[in-house]
């Protein structure tokens, strides 16, 4: 190592100055130029590497041939390939025939859990306990609207709920009471005091010694007449203490007068010339992660 | 003459204004058309008003228009800082979203207001104060165009104005940091225009025999933001009368252009303006030499150069071709030398002047600045590497490094910048008080240790969520997990918020008792002279 000078040396200014400001004429930094330089120099072989310089069609394909696209399909197909036996073997099992398997149960708990985290998460809940302020039901309990077993799970999966765009969706609709003036205001006061009374909650008894009556009439035809309801129809059953939607007067109110109507999209849908948005492995797989919740029947 | 022309001009606009608000397609158009209505109107009874009064002395700097952008600034910067710590809880708080404001103040809608607010309103009005103060004392010349800077400075306020109150009313193109419609690029257009002739005519008329580097910066600055802006506008309205514009690019050459021009806001607006500053204020403020004229002549040009070829990076593994995606990152990378010779010229002019840090807090303010600089213009670059961006990109890691690039950077040498200007502006001995700016350095430097920390570790963590998947290729978390993990991380990163925020109120009060409780001290030299 040369010896450190004592003193700085300090260069001329360049004899400019402007409002009283001059400058130095430091030299550049080395450090700084040479960074400057392999950063440079580094930039021409990567470029020389990889796909760079556009042309008149296309563009240099670089040494190394990568490509991106090109990356993440040999990833996708390792992992498509590694799969497909068992997938292929999924689809070929009976749907009931699932959680006996325990190839097939480890394996849709996997790829189930997977799928439910990307399209079913936004609606259900990462944890799959809905929402009942936006009417997303709870998937972790006994309480189904549709049926409980694997293939009623199936089902609604593959097709959906009140959707326009698969044949097969699960439809059914509740009259609108109140708007569509089947009921007036006073009897729509009286059933939601009966559905108060058959679910277990305080009610007003005078309204609802009337409300029985208009229950029997209007709503008993799809909720039966316990108000149990009907899962071949989609009535939700009013006796228990599960709400989709509340089950205060307030939303009650609003529930019989306007009626709802929850949609849920057709995962087996495909565009024309299209995809299906989920293969008939993972619609397999989801319906058996989300049976295996807890409230599967 | 010229002003029954000014007069009848300003008439003309308020009448089509009215018009155009009473035939408004939109409630946004309809406002912003009244808005224009007023403004007109406004600068038509000022005229009249200063009809035949003297013309200003030629020999004295423009500075009346300095110190209403002083004004401006630190009104902006408290109001884009307020609006920043507001959608910061509502990050954290969605409940802060509230039911009753939906459509106007959720998440949405005031996001792009806070970005705009201070890149375009705080930074913008920095700028254009700080350019026209410093070219007429570098030029030793008094402001080109006689009321020019009037008009530039009033017709950006209209932008902000015009752009602010469209976007609560849902007027926006959805292009980030270009949101503004059709009518307000426009206008934004001639008001850039003339802000280039008063800053080129000054300099075209100057009494030094160079043109200094703070200069070069800014003319960078206002030629390439002009070109920017008016490529990446360029956009059909759906109806004279309405808001709504279409694009004229489209797909992946839309998200180039649009990023094309992002990433060069960064470069020129945010990097080459500031720079502009920086070359001025620090060493004004150190009373030292700049360290070398060399290295800003060289790394001056390998920015300007490099700069405008790194906006691919926004768009790794998209739909932008992979040719285009490593061309980006090259320039990046090679970006990062010329942009620390920035750095390395702001501070090395310290050299001599270290002993200031300890007793100067507005020179602690710039180093600080330059420091952060320096910094996010390292990780900048890195960011830009296909390996590291498929891990950052998307999530708040970007937030973080944009965060200590404006907070840091941006902001610490603007407010270095305020404190010099207002004493000298006011003609006042010195700041109210030094131990306010002691205050207003550590909550500022504070608070972007706690933002800026806080989305590293939420982005790297969200990050690598993203990306995890199992032994079977099935990824194991959803979306909603990734956003419930960061709620902690967003609570630190609105605290650090505040501090600055605070610090910045700090600040404004400070530069408000120089004005007012600092007794006047025989006016500072406004006499347009060269230095030799």
């Amino acid at each position: 190592m040369s010896k450190k000078p004592t003193k700085h040396h300090q260069p001329d200014t360049t004899g400019h100055s402007w409002d009283g400001i001059e400058e130095y004429n430091n030299p550049l930094p080395r450090w700084w130029l040479w960074s400057f330089y392999a950063t440079i120099i580094w930039g021409i072989g990567y470029s020389i590497a990889m796909p760079a310089w556009p042309l008149l069609n296309g563009a240099t394909p670089g040494l190394l041939g990568s490509s991106t696209r090109a990356n993440v399909q040999a990833e996708i197909d390792r992992y498509a390939a590694a799969n497909k036996p068992i997938e292929e073997k999924l689809v070929a099992t009976d749907l009931t025939q699932i959680a006996n398997d325990p190839e097939l149960a480890s394996f849709t708990q996997n790829a189930g859990a997977a799928v439910y985290r990307t399209w079913c998460a936004q609606c259900h809940g990462a944890g799959a306990g809905g929402n009942d302020r936006l009417g997303y039901p709870n998937l972790l309990d006994s309480d189904w609207l549709w049926g409980g077993s694997i293939e009623d799970i199936y089902l609604t999966v593959a097709h959906g709920i009140r959707n326009d765009e698969d044949d097969d969706a699960r439809y059914s609709q509740m009259p609108a009471f109140g708007r569509d003036e089947l009921l007036d205001d006073t009897q729509i006061a009286q059933v939601v005091q009966h559905v108060r009374k058959i679910s277990g909650q305080e009610y007003d008894a005078a309204l609802e010694a009337e409300g029985a009556v208009v229950f029997a009439d209007n709503c008993a035809s799809c909720h039966m007449e316990d108000g149990t309801g009907d899962r071949a129809q989609g009535a939700p059953n009013l006796t228990d203490a599960i709400w989709l939607y509340g089950g205060d007067v307030d939303a009650l109110t609003y529930t019989v007068a306007n009626a709802r109507f929850g949609v849920m999209p057709s995962w087996s849908f495909a565009p024309e010339g299209g995809e299906q948005r989920l293969s008939e492995a993972e619609i397999r797989a989801v319906a058996a992660y989300v049976h295996g919740l807890g409230g599967g029947e | 003459m010229w002003d029954y022309f000014k007069l009848i001009a300003l008439g003309l606009v308020a009448v089509l204004a009215a018009i155009a608000a009473n035939y408004a397609r939109d409630l946004a158009y309809m406002v912003n058309a009244i808005e224009v209505m007023l403004a007109a109107a406004i600068a038509f009874i000022w005229v009249l008003r200063t009809m035949g009064s003297a013309p200003a002395p030629q020999n004295e700097y423009f500075d009346d228009v300095v110190r209403a952008g002083v004004i401006a600034t630190t009104f902006w910067g408290v109001v884009g800082f307020l609006v920043a710590v507001i959608i910061a809880f509502q990050l954290a708080y969605p409940v802060l979203n509230f039911e009753w404001a939906q459509g106007y103040l959720n998440f949405g809608k005031l996001r792009p207001l806070h970005t705009s607010a201070v890149i375009f309103a705080f930074g913008g009005n920095a700028l254009i104060a700080s350019s026209f103060y410093v070219v007429q004392r570098t030029s030793a010349a008094r402001l080109f165009g006689g009321g020019l800077g009037w008009f530039v400075f009033w017709g950006y306020q209209l932008v902000i104005v015009l752009a602010a109150t469209g976007y609560i009313l849902g007027a926006t193109q959805s292009k980030e940091y270009a949101e503004p419609e059709w009518y307000v690029d426009l206008w934004l257009t001639i008001v850039w225009v003339f802000y280039l002739v008063a800053f080129l005519g000054t300099i075209i008329k100057r009494k030094e025999p160079h043109i200094y580097v703070a200069n070069w910066f800014y003319l960078s600055f206002i030629v390439t933001i002009a070109m920017l802006h008016i490529v990446n506008n360029l956009a059909i309205p759906v109806s004279i009368f309405g808001s709504k514009s279409v694009q004229v690019f489209a797909g992946v050459q839309d998200a180039m252009t649009q990023w094309w021009y992002g990433h060069n806001a960064v470069g020129f607006f945010l990097t080459s303006g500031f720079l502009g500053m920086m070359y001025y204020f620090v060493p004004k403020q150190a009373e030292r030499p700049v360290y070398s004229y060399k290295l800003s002549i060289v790394h001056f040009w390998a920015l300007i150069f490099l700069y405008i070829w790194a906006g691919p990076h926004h768009l790794h593994y998209t739909a932008l071709p992979d040719w285009a995606s490593t061309l980006g990152m090259v320039m990046s990378v090679i970006l990062w030398m010329p942009s620390w010779g920035g750095m390395i010229n702001g501070l090395m002019t310290l050299s001599g002047a270290w002993d200031k840090l300890r007793t100067d807090p507005v020179i602690r303010m710039m180093v600080v600045s330059i420091g952060f600089y320096g910094m996010s213009t390292f990780e900048g670059p890195m960011m830009s590497i296909k390996a590291v961006n498929s891990l950052s990109h998307y999530t708040d890691w970007t937030i973080g490094h944009v965060h200590s690039g404006a907070l840091g950077w941006n902001g610490m040498i603007t407010f270095g910048a305020l404190y010099f200007l207002v004493p000298r502006l006011w003609a006042r001995e010195r700041l109210y008080s030094n131990t306010l700016v002691s205050w207003h350095f550590w909550l500022a430097t504070i608070g972007i240790v706690l933002y800026a920390s806080a989305m590293w570790v939420t982005g790297i963590m969200e990050g690598l969520m993203w990306r995890e998947v199992d032994s079977q290729g099935f990824l194991v978390n959803a979306f909603a997990d990734t956003v419930a993990a960061k709620h902690p991380m967003y609570v630190v990163r609105a605290l650090g918020g505040v501090l600055y925020l605070v610090g910045s109120m700090i600040m404004a009060y400070n530069l408000w008792a120089t004005v007012a409780k600092q007794p006047r001290v025989a006016a500072a030299s406004v006499a347009a002279v060269p230095a030799e």
